[in-house]
């Protein structure tokens, strides 16, 4: 298909949907959920590899963004939530008992669609989750600050301006500033649900750039609705349809040669 | 299709008008009221002249013209107000007389107006002044150079008197009732006699001892106030008035504009920091500002962390369904409820309830005077603070629902808790809103004068809430408040007339007290805005 670049490289072929001759880092098995009584996901069951970065396209409610929130237990915050199945990070069951949910979103980091940072100063934002892990030392905080913002490529914009308030920067900065103060504490995933959505080409050209580098560091998991970001960025897509993965595997191959039928139609914009 | 042509009602020009003038009157409402205050009430310390008007029939009155009105019988005739003050010389203070009536009127600069401590005040010339009944100087000149030689010793005398009064030998007195309340409670445990009795017994001896000194200290300075002034009314009356009770003397017939406002700044002064004199309608109104702004304080104290709490309880962490509603909309109600039964319920719960208990656990000795199960400052503040929980909830509220989501769930996915969220994100976002509830809160108490008149105000305090006995701050004393002390100046005074022009400057004084205390914390709120700019409430 003219016009996709694949960047992944150095990756080995996949044999069947769904596994990945790679480090497993997030195992899903048979997860579905339900909203009340409306079913969100299907038996969903696939597995990400550490440090690539897995897409999720598809159309809108088909299901990407709450099985995303499942990674890092945000759908925990909603009322009436059921879930079956296993999620597995890093070996550990996070929907077990004894797991606590804090420390699984220290592990398990998010950067939100629409940016948020918090209506303090550029430093305070980032070192905000340094500070709740307990880290009270000014000039730790300042190194783990301005590594973080180096990581973010937002170190360079602002490094004279890191007392003014956050809500100053532009909306391409915000959202950098945001994964800044994400892989401020450290995770082992970053999942990213539709980072660029609000932003213009540009700052999605950057914050595309950055998920190359972050990839390095980090399992990065990224929703999108914009099959292109998804084709260039990522190194296994995942195509979702009505609360059912209907195809998972290497972007090239996906996007090149598509196993079922319903993909291909999505992809060509025959649907969706 | 054509344009219909609707005239004037297309442009939207009629609605501009209308809500400009609606706008327009209701400033103008706010602007005459303040005015018209501000005008008498800042009116009420200019010195004025004293005329001496003689009659067609030669009689003499002497006194400030206050007040001219049209005669309602007779049409194109007027007459003036003299506050011809002497009380005690003449009987009443201001005299009604016909402009026809009158033949002459002069300003003779020799008439004194002299401020004292009792009676209102005295109108006259001076014509000797004595000591002891003998007198040292004689005539209007003379006089008054002895008067102003003696005037700064006798103020002087006059305040160590009620210092000794007051701070010294109240510190006895108050250290003699300790000592018999402490009896009284190991009377109560069966401890009549014993060791710890003799010590408390032995106590008392050198406090009567001290005591007896301050007052032989007190009569040694009081003999020294001898000096009287006499002074000559109208009608050949005279008054010998001993230079104790002199406050201030002036002859504002000869004073020039500078004098005039010297006087001027000293009467706002005095009104402002001094006590009150003859039931409240004459000298200064220090101890009401007091009350007034250490209630509002402790009011603040106790309803923003309640409100603030409640606020956060309904908006964060109970669960949204009827019963949470349910308490919305009774808490929206509670500020409705007139004031006075707010009163009542602090009369039935804070002071015999709560109050009471207070007395039989802690001060039984005491009893049956009670302590706290009276009316005090405490109980006041506890109930304007009830009175004005919901407008903090309801501000905090606001805030609290203006504040995005998504500010939450970043912090949440930081791995910070519920508590941290609250603690380190929403509450520095929604201070402002906080502040705004505490605006609307600290202006309505203020300004309540009903539910206060039952649950701790008295016309006249003896003692501030706050002096330099342990524990300083007396939580069961019984306050002065601006707002009843207008009321009580304006319409329970027995000389309406003269309390008159008080009330207006006791009025302006409370307006700005409010002002300044809301302009505060309005800077407050603006500094913060700009740290923490989310929100617009």
């Amino acid at each position: 298909m003219a016009g996709l670049v694949s960047v992944a490289e150095g990756l080995h072929a996949p044999t069947s949907q769904g596994t990945i001759m790679e480090t497993p880092m997030v195992e899903i098995e048979k997860v579905s959920l339900w909203y009340g009584l409306k079913q969100a996901l299907k038996d969903v069951t696939m597995s990400m590899s550490k440090q690539r970065i897995t897409a999720y396209i598809g159309p809108s409610g088909c299901g990407k963004s709450t099985l995303l929130r499942c990674l890092n237990r945000m759908n925990d915050l909603v009322d009436g939530v059921r879930i079956t199945g296993n999620i597995r990070i890093g070996g550990t069951d996070i929907y077990d008992l004894a797991q606590d949910v804090t420390e699984l979103r220290k592990r398990v980091g998010m950067v939100f669609q629409k940016s948020n940072p918090f209506p303090k100063s550029v430093f305070e934002n980032v070192a905000y989750g340094p500070r709740i892990l307990g880290v009270t030392n000014r000039s730790d905080l300042e190194g783990i600050v301005e590594r973080s913002l180096q990581g973010a490529a937002l170190w360079d914009e602002v490094e004279d301006r890191l007392q003014d308030s956050a809500l100053g920067l532009s909306g391409g900065q915000q959202q950098r500033l945001c994964i800044a103060r994400a892989i401020a504490v450290e995770p082992d995933v970053l999942l990213m649900d539709e980072p660029c959505s609000a932003l213009d080409p540009i700052a999605t050209a950057k914050i595309e750039e950055l998920m190359l580098e972050l990839k390095n560091s980090y399992t990065i998991v990224i929703v999108t609705h914009n099959m292109q970001q998804a084709a260039r960025v990522s190194d296994y897509t995942g195509f979702m349809l009505l609360g059912e993965l209907v195809e998972f595997g290497v972007t090239r191959e996906l996007f090149t040669n598509p196993r079922e039928k319903k993909t291909e139609d999505y992809i060509t914009g025959r649907f969706g | 299709m054509r344009l219909q042509n609707r005239g004037i009602w297309s442009t939207g020009e009629p609605f501009i008008w209308l809500t400009g003038g609606a706008l327009t009157m209701a400033l103008l409402l706010v602007a005459g009221l303040i005015g018209l205050i501000f005008y008498n009430g800042m009116g009420f310390f200019w010195p004025k002249s004293v005329a001496r008007v003689t009659f067609t029939d030669g009689a003499v009155m002497t006194g400030q013209i206050v007040e001219r009105e049209p005669l309602p019988e007779k049409p194109g005739q007027f007459r003036i107000k003299l506050k011809v003050a002497n009380r005690d010389l003449y009987g009443a203070d201001f005299q009604w007389v016909d402009e026809a009536r009158i033949a002459r009127r002069e300003y003779p600069p020799d008439v004194a107006v002299i401020e004292r401590t009792e009676w209102g005040l005295l109108i006259g010339t001076i014509k000797d002044v004595r000591d002891g009944g003998r007198a040292i100087a004689v005539g209007g000149a003379a006089g008054w150079a002895e008067v102003q030689k003696r005037l700064a010793e006798s103020e002087r005398v006059r305040r160590q008197i009620r210092r000794i009064e007051k701070a010294e030998i109240g510190a006895i007195n108050a250290r003699q009732e300790g000592v018999r309340l402490k009896l009284k409670g190991l009377g109560l445990r069966g401890i009549t006699s014993g060791p710890q009795v003799e010590a408390l017994q032995a106590q008392l001896g050198p406090l009567q001892d001290e005591y007896q000194r301050q007052a032989a200290r007190l009569a040694d300075l009081r003999k020294t106030q001898s000096i009287t002034v006499v002074v000559a009314g109208d009608g050949g009356k005279e008054k010998e008035l001993p230079l104790a009770q002199v406050v201030s003397v002036q002859f504002p017939n000869s004073m020039g504009l500078v004098a005039k406002t010297a006087d001027y700044v000293g009467n706002v002064w005095s009104f402002i920091a001094d006590d009150p004199r003859e039931a409240n309608t004459e000298g200064g109104v220090f101890p009401a500002i007091f009350g007034t702004v250490l209630m509002v304080l402790i009011m603040s104290i106790v309803v923003t962390p309640l409100g603030v709490l409640a606020a956060f309880y309904l908006r964060e962490y109970a669960k949204q369904g009827a019963f949470v509603s349910a308490v919305r909309i009774a808490v929206n109600n509670l500020a409705g409820v007139p004031s006075i039964v707010f009163g009542v319920f602090g009369v039935g719960f804070f002071i015999y309830f709560v109050g009471g208990s207070i007395d039989r656990i802690f001060y039984p000795e005491a009893l049956p005077t009670p302590t706290f199960g009276t009316g005090g400052i405490l109980w006041a503040s506890l109930t304007l603070s009830l009175l004005t929980v919901p407008v903090v909830i309801v501000a905090t509220e606001e805030g609290l629902a203006a504040i995005p989501g998504g500010m939450r769930e970043a912090s949440l996915a930081l791995s910070a808790t519920k508590l941290e969220t609250t603690l380190r994100v929403v509450l520095p976002a929604v201070m402002p809103s906080i502040l705004t509830g505490l605006i609307l809160a600290m202006a309505r108490a203020a300004g309540e004068v009903a539910p206060l008149m039952i649950t701790g105000v008295v016309k006249l305090a003896p003692t501030l809430p706050i002096d330099g006995q342990w524990p300083f701050l007396h939580l069961e004393r019984k306050f002065m408040h601006l707002g009843f002390h207008i009321y009580d100046v304006g319409f329970q005074s027995p000389n309406v007339d003269a309390a008159r022009p008080m009330v207006f400057a006791t009025t302006l004084l409370l307006l700005l007290i409010v002002v300044f205390l809301n302009l505060f914390a309005i800077a407050t709120r603006n500094r913060l805005r700009r740290k923490y700019a989310t929100s617009a409430v």
